[in-house]
């Protein structure tokens, strides 16, 4: 509930006072990188180490963009297009390869991204190197004639617009991810995690299971994808690269294998990180990087386990 | 009366090696039967194709007439065909109580879509799961230990698990591999009580055993195989009095299989 308003109300109103209008791109930015990161986490959460979710972004993108610009379809439907697009297409690729575990598994996904980024080169849709531009802003959204979301061209403040978008996917996201964990889905999963062969032994279809949430995985990149689309109002076959997608892994190793929430916090921590230690100038990646190490050294079950150990103790 | 498992010439080669050559027997309804032999001889092989996990090179596997071999593990295990483990046999980092309510997964009656929405069919489900895998626990006399990580878990109480959540799957026959494995004399007793305990459950147990004593006493029958190939099936008297086995067993000692 503090969490609602917070995002809600709080966030808003104090951008507002402090008049760093800016920090709507990023807040905004932070809420969908950690929707596709919490596809990364399902990934993992079945044992699989998914360093692709950049490809799926970047299919979800240009999928949106296409349909926008050249088909005139409305972006909103686009959204959830651009994630079964993404399931789909993840489906056939996940039957071969999700039989490969560790890192094979995690090598294939990497070389993932950059197949996405020369197919975007390569298709005459997407418009090669140019890539696809003055993607028009989100239209109106109505249901029998009334209207749910207006036109965002005729907003005034469309950074506030988006940010309300990505907060609300973003909160869709979790408390969905957040029942499924803790549903029977969510048990298989980790039994998957733990022993394939027993699981199967126990009567799982493990294959069928394995591709499942891969397929939401991949989902969720592509929602996030097309809405970074909207709010670029362009993409390139380099909008999404390997090191985003490595980028989503770090979030979710950061945050916590373990947690469903990890992603979130992760992404968080990850991107603000990054951006404070932009004073350092030409040392910032040294030290990124030096703390990175140190975080999963120190705490290797993400950042989230700290907590949840502190607060057992609390209880004992 | 027909056999529940027949296995039929089954055959099973990895490369140049024959780890089993055209093996057959029948298994009785609720009968306890053993395969022994020793290290090496294709005890885990042969369990390994009856419940599909390898595929036959040849020969057949059928299951209440049907054939259960070459297909997926969870298709066997839903028939009712389903194996425990000689080396991992639990979820590590799940309690004892979740390892077994997690193994009733089979039982359901109601998809994951209807388990996420929190549909009724899935409450009455899980409720039941829950209780069931208490009486399990149960039996096995896990209930005390029902919170424990699994992976914290001796020797033991690993192979109670193991059959615990072999049991909570509702199997028609269940597959032990070495279930006396690392156990003292005291707790290989204390299993072969429950293993018999498991088939007045009214469940038919193939199993797999290097402790003669526990075999001797445990078994209706016995398949004794030797590099491969079966030298010997019988009742526990046929099988001591037998010569190619007692052979089979280290420069024929007697006390190397406890006779
Ligand atoms: N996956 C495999 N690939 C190659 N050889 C194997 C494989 N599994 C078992 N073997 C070989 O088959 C033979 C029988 O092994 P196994 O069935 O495990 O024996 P047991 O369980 O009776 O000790 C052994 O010689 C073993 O090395
Ligand atoms: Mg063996």
């Amino acid at each position: 509930m503090i969490f609602f308003i917070g995002v809600f109300v709080l966030v808003p109103w104090l951008i507002e006072m402090s008049g760093r209008w800016d920090y709507y791109y990023t807040l905004t930015s932070v809420a969908l990188l950690s929707i596709a990161s919490a596809g990364v986490w399902l990934t993992f959460y079945i044992g699989r180490i998914n360093i692709g979710q950049g490809a799926y972004a970047l299919a979800g993108g240009y999928l949106s963009a296409v349909l926008v610009t050249q088909y005139e379809v409305s972006f909103w439907l686009t959204i959830p297009l651009a994630g079964l697009f993404c399931a789909v297409l993840s489906m056939l690729i996940g039957l071969p390869i999700l039989r490969l575990k560790g890192v094979y598994f995690a090598m294939i996904t990497l070389v993932l991204t950059e197949v996405a980024k020369l197919t975007a080169l390569a298709l005459p849709i997407t418009n090669g190197a140019k890539g696809i531009v003055s993607i028009p802003l989100p239209g109106e959204l109505s249901v029998f004639g009334m209207t749910i979301i207006p036109d965002f061209s005729t907003l005034e403040n469309v950074k506030l617009a988006f940010y309300y978008l990505a907060v609300t996917l973003m909160v869709i996201c979790f408390a969905g991810m957040y029942r499924l964990v803790n549903s029977r889905m969510g048990h298989l999963c980790r039994s998957l995690q733990q022993n394939e062969e027993l699981a199967s032994s126990i009567g799982v279809n493990i294959t069928t299971l394995r591709i499942t949430a891969y397929a939401i995985s991949s989902f969720l990149g592509g929602v996030g994808g097309s809405i970074f689309v909207a709010i670029s109002q362009s993409i390139y076959p380099t909008s999404f690269q390997v090191a985003d997608s490595i980028n989503f892994m770090l979030n979710v190793f950061v945050g916590g294998l373990g947690y469903v929430f990890g992603p979130m916090l992760g992404t968080v921590v990850i991107y603000f990180g990054w951006d404070l230690l932009f004073q350092t100038g030409k040392f910032q990646l040294l030290i990124y990087s030096s703390i990175l190490i140190l975080l999963m050294l120190t705490v290797p079950n993400g950042l989230l386990s700290l907590r949840l150990f502190k607060w057992n103790k609390e209880k004992k | 009366m027909s056999a529940l498992l027949e296995v039929k010439s089954v055959t099973k080669k990895f490369g140049g090696l024959t780890a089993n050559k055209d093996i057959s027997f029948t298994v009785q309804e609720k009968e306890i039967l053993s395969v022994i032999g020793p290290n090496g001889a294709g005890k885990s092989t042969l369990f390994k194709m009856i419940s599909s996990f390898l595929r036959t090179t040849s020969g057949e596997v059928l299951f209440k007439g049907e054939r259960i071999s070459n297909l997926a593990p969870h298709i066997v295990a839903r028939r009712g065909v389903v194996r425990t483990f000689q080396e991992t046999t639990i979820f590590k980092s799940m309690t004892v109580r979740e390892n077994v309510v997690i193994a009733h997964h089979l039982r359901s009656k109601t998809n994951l879509l209807g388990f996420y929405v929190g549909s009724r069919r899935a409450h009455t489900d899980e409720t039941e799961f829950r209780r069931s895998a208490d009486e399990i626990l149960e039996f096995l006399n896990l209930s005390e230990i029902s919170g424990e990580l699994a992976s914290t878990l001796p020797q033991g109480h690993l192979r109670a698990l193991g059959i615990a959540i072999g049991l909570a799957t509702d199997p028609k026959i269940l597959l032990l591999d070495e279930p006396f494995a690392g156990m003292n004399h005291d707790e290989t007793m204390r299993t072969v009580e429950l293993v018999s305990g498991v088939r007045d459950r009214g469940v038919t147990v193939l199993l797999v055993e290097h402790d003669m004593p526990a075999v001797m006493k445990i078994s209706d029958r016995i398949v004794v195989l030797n590099f491969g190939e079966k030298i010997a099936e019988g009742t526990p008297q046929q099988i001591q009095q037998n010569e190619q086995v007692i052979e089979a067993y280290l420069g024929s000692e007697d006390d190397s299989i406890g006779l």
